[in-house]
């Protein structure tokens, strides 16, 4: 088989996951939502409601599409692409599993293994807020302008402590690469970037909450803001463009997961199991992965939402001191020898 | 006599220049439109604001799009017809504005209620206190972001449309008071469905309490918003909770006791700053309190088993209907009722406790069958009237949870 073909098989296999992953969080959102709720969710289109994707997706395509007067056309089609397109090439090197065995060909289970996969992924994500932003400014709509703004804000504010809380891991592995940072965290349970007292917990936690001001998920989802906002950045968004927003929305929570799971958790790696199957590495990572997807499920369905200006006091004055501070803690005690 | 002219002034006469001002550092005011198309507003409301960055000013609130006319509906309908029409005032606790006319209407006719008439009232009453205050509870957790608790409020207020179901015979809209008590009498099943759903609910509020009372971001989205100190509220004649919350401890259950509410054993909760959460707080009490009085109305009425529920007047009170088929003087009595009721001339105005507060219904009766004049003291509309005061200055978000713990009804707003 030549070679060509493998990596064309591979990007098929995982981008066709990818968009399962974010068309089933489409379901999984209002089933988790209606067993928190005592409801019982979608039950008509197919067993347990598993169609209802599909059915959703032919619904969209259906629906009219819409371009409110005095929207700017160009940047108003523009933005739900520039939402969605980020997160899935953001996934491209995230490390799934080890060494598999395709065709004859021994290749690793991920579509391109770069060494500086970290800054890639990093900016190809940060770009994903220019479709929000986009989208609420171009829609000529007070409301969704005023969505827009706030996403800008919150990305700002966010990915800073996103960021540092990333180095921590860059500093303790040595490596920009997504796939040395999995390596490196092998062996015992303790071998973990969450477990690498004191400074793994801190990071972890941070980074798991600038994952949901990330990906506008509540309780930071001010761009959206269904009751003040009435939709924010997505108000006057009909048909498959709305459902570009979603589809972004699922693949970068998706791609926040994984990123969680890599960083923290030791990727597909089974504790005490360096030498585990592909296939099972596969499946604890995605188990992992899973568990992170439902946590913002679960935080979404329970909490209340923050205030604007509330969101920024926490993003600058508690997050971004504590991530600062957990990075120049780290340098010291790296240099002091403490993680050897 | 002298007459008073009024003239309308606008809340806000400059705002129209303000919008357009020439500022180098905050440039122009955005005019937004809030309502009266908008999930957050609690029906038909408009307001229209002034938007400096996330900033609100110049907050009017405009009222009126639900105007149905109630009150000339009730001068021209006639005193037991308009029933219906109490119903669709604040239409989430429909039987406590049945109450509310009909006491008006009984204090017009010295009518007096027969005891167990005034137990059954007290206990529907409660019950739709609770009604009314998950329906807020559940709509301000779900505009502040916790939409799960808005749908637990939903499923507990659910079985008391059960209860009421099975009693009136309607979930909404029941009109089952009468001139003189109540349709007809609790029965041992419907006793029983209260009994239960009673003693289970305050488990619920305990649940939702653990979800939202101590929650850090609940704790913050309210507190210290929309502040309303005891001056101000007792200024803009508010009442009922948002009263209450303000640390003014008035319940017209308690100042001025209707239908024997002097006999039962309750407290009243009381705020100290006056704030969202304080209103929070002392609705989420009121719940309790309302279980407490609800059970003692159910234990009274276990004693008063078998005693009359409505008033034997004949000059206002419909004779029962297997009389009527066989008797002479009932036949007239049915007629004269049905077609011509007509209350002693005078006028009257009774105020109870609604969950919103006061509401009150004041009749003029020139002795025929329609009254001169009703007019329907609503306090949702004075609740409006603090919105532009103590949202100025606040943050757009803020306006989600002052509308929400104001909790209005735009039925008896704009009546």
């Amino acid at each position: 088989m030549p070679l060509p073909l493998v990596w064309l098989i591979k990007v098929v296999l995982i981008y066709g996951g990818l968009i399962t992953v974010a068309a089933a969080m489409s379901l999984a959102e209002r089933k988790v939502s209606a067993w928190i709720q005592w409801r019982v969710g979608p039950n008509r289109v197919g067993p347990w409601g598993l169609l209802q994707p599909v059915a959703d997706g032919v619904k969209f395509i259906f629906k009219e599409e819409l371009v409110p007067e005095g929207a700017n056309q160009t940047l108003f089609r523009l933005a739900p692409i520039l939402s969605a397109v980020p997160p899935m090439l953001a996934v491209a090197v995230i490390p799934f599993a080890g060494e598999v065995s395709i065709g004859g060909h021994v290749t690793t289970l991920s579509i391109a293994d770069l060494d500086i996969s970290t800054l890639y992924v990093v900016a190809i994500g940060g770009l994903g807020i220019y479709g929000v932003i986009l989208g609420g400014w171009s829609s000529n709509s007070k409301y969704s302008l005023l969505g827009g703004l706030r996403a800008s804000a919150q990305m700002v504010s966010y990915e800073l402590s996103l960021l540092l809380s990333i180095l921590v891991v860059v500093v303790l592995s040595g490596t920009l690469d997504l796939r040395q940072i999995v390596n490196d965290q092998a062996g015992p349970i303790f071998a973990w970037n969450i477990f690498a007292l004191p400074v793994g917990p801190i990071a972890f936690l941070l980074f798991v909450i600038a994952t949901f001001a990330e990906t506008n998920r509540h309780p930071f989802d001010f761009a959206e803001c269904e009751p003040e906002l009435v939709g924010g950045f997505h108000t006057e968004y009909s048909s498959m463009k709305f459902a570009l927003f979603f589809l972004g929305e699922y693949c970068a929570m998706t791609v926040m997961a994984c990123l969680t799971t890599v960083f923290f958790l030791g990727g597909g790696n089974i504790p005490w199991w360096p030498d585990a199957p592909w296939l099972l590495e596969l499946t604890c990572f995605l188990s992992k992965m899973g568990f992170f997807l439902f946590l913002f499920l679960w935080v979404r369905w329970t909490l209340p939402r923050f205030r604007f200006d509330q969101l920024m006091a926490l993003g600058w004055k508690v997050m971004l001191p504590i991530a600062i501070a957990n990075v120049f803690v780290t340098g010291a005690l790296l240099s002091l020898g403490w993680f050897a | 006599m002298t007459t008073q002219l009024f003239e309308y002034a606008p809340s806000s006469p400059d705002s129209l220049a303000s919008t357009e001002r020439d500022d180098p550092v905050h440039g122009e005011l955005m005019k937004l439109n809030m309502g009266p198309q908008h999930p957050a507003t609690h029906g038909v409301l408009q307001l229209k604001i002034d938007l400096d960055g996330e900033t609100m000013h110049n907050i009017d609130p405009v009222v009126g799009f639900l105007h149905r006319g109630k009150e000339k509906t009730c001068e021209s309908l006639g005193w037991a017809k308009f029933f219906p029409h109490t119903d669709r005032l604040d239409y989430v606790q429909p039987l406590m504005n049945n109450i509310g006319y009909a006491l008006t209407l009984e204090q017009l006719a010295q009518l007096e209620v027969p005891e167990r008439g005034q137990i059954i009232r007290v206990l529907l009453m409660e019950i739709s206190r609770i009604a009314a205050h998950l329906i807020y509870l559940g709509t301000t957790a779900i505009d502040l972001g916790a939409v799960s608790i808005f749908f637990g409020t939903f499923k507990e207020r659910e079985r008391i449309y059960s209860i009421l179901d099975a009693y009136t015979g309607h979930r909404m809209n029941n009109s089952y008071v009468r001139i003189g008590g109540v349709f007809a009498d609790v029965d041992d099943q419907v006793e029983g469905m209260m009994r239960e759903f009673l003693n289970s609910i305050p488990a619920s509020i305990d649940g939702w309490e653990g979800m939202l009372t101590g929650n850090r971001i609940w704790y913050d989205r309210n507190r210290n918003v929309g502040t309303i100190t005891k001056e101000q509220a007792l200024a803009w004649a508010l009442t009922g909770p948002n009263l209450r919350g303000a640390g003014v401890a008035l319940d017209l259950r308690k100042s001025q006791p209707y239908s024997g509410y002097e006999d039962y054993d309750f407290d009243i909760p009381v705020g100290t700053v006056g704030d969202c959460y304080d209103r929070y707080l002392v609705r989420i009490e009121e719940m309790r309190q309302s279980v407490l009085i609800a059970l003692q109305a159910l234990e009274r009425l276990r004693t008063t088993r078998g005693g009359e529920f409505l008033a034997e007047d004949r000059r206002y009170v419909l004779p029962p209907k297997d009389k009527v088929h066989s008797s002479m003087e009932e036949l007239i009595f049915q007629f004269k009722i049905v077609t011509d009721l007509r209350l002693p001339r005078g006028e009257a105005y009774h105020p109870i406790e609604s969950s919103k507060g006061e509401l009150g219904f004041f009749c003029v009766s020139d002795g025929t069958s329609s009254p001169v004049r009703c007019h329907i003291r609503a306090p949702g509309l004075y609740n409006v009237q603090a919105i532009p005061a103590i949202a100025e200055g606040r943050l757009f978000s803020d306006m989600v949870a002052i509308i929400g713990s104001l909790d209005f009804v735009m039925g008896e707003v704009d009546r």
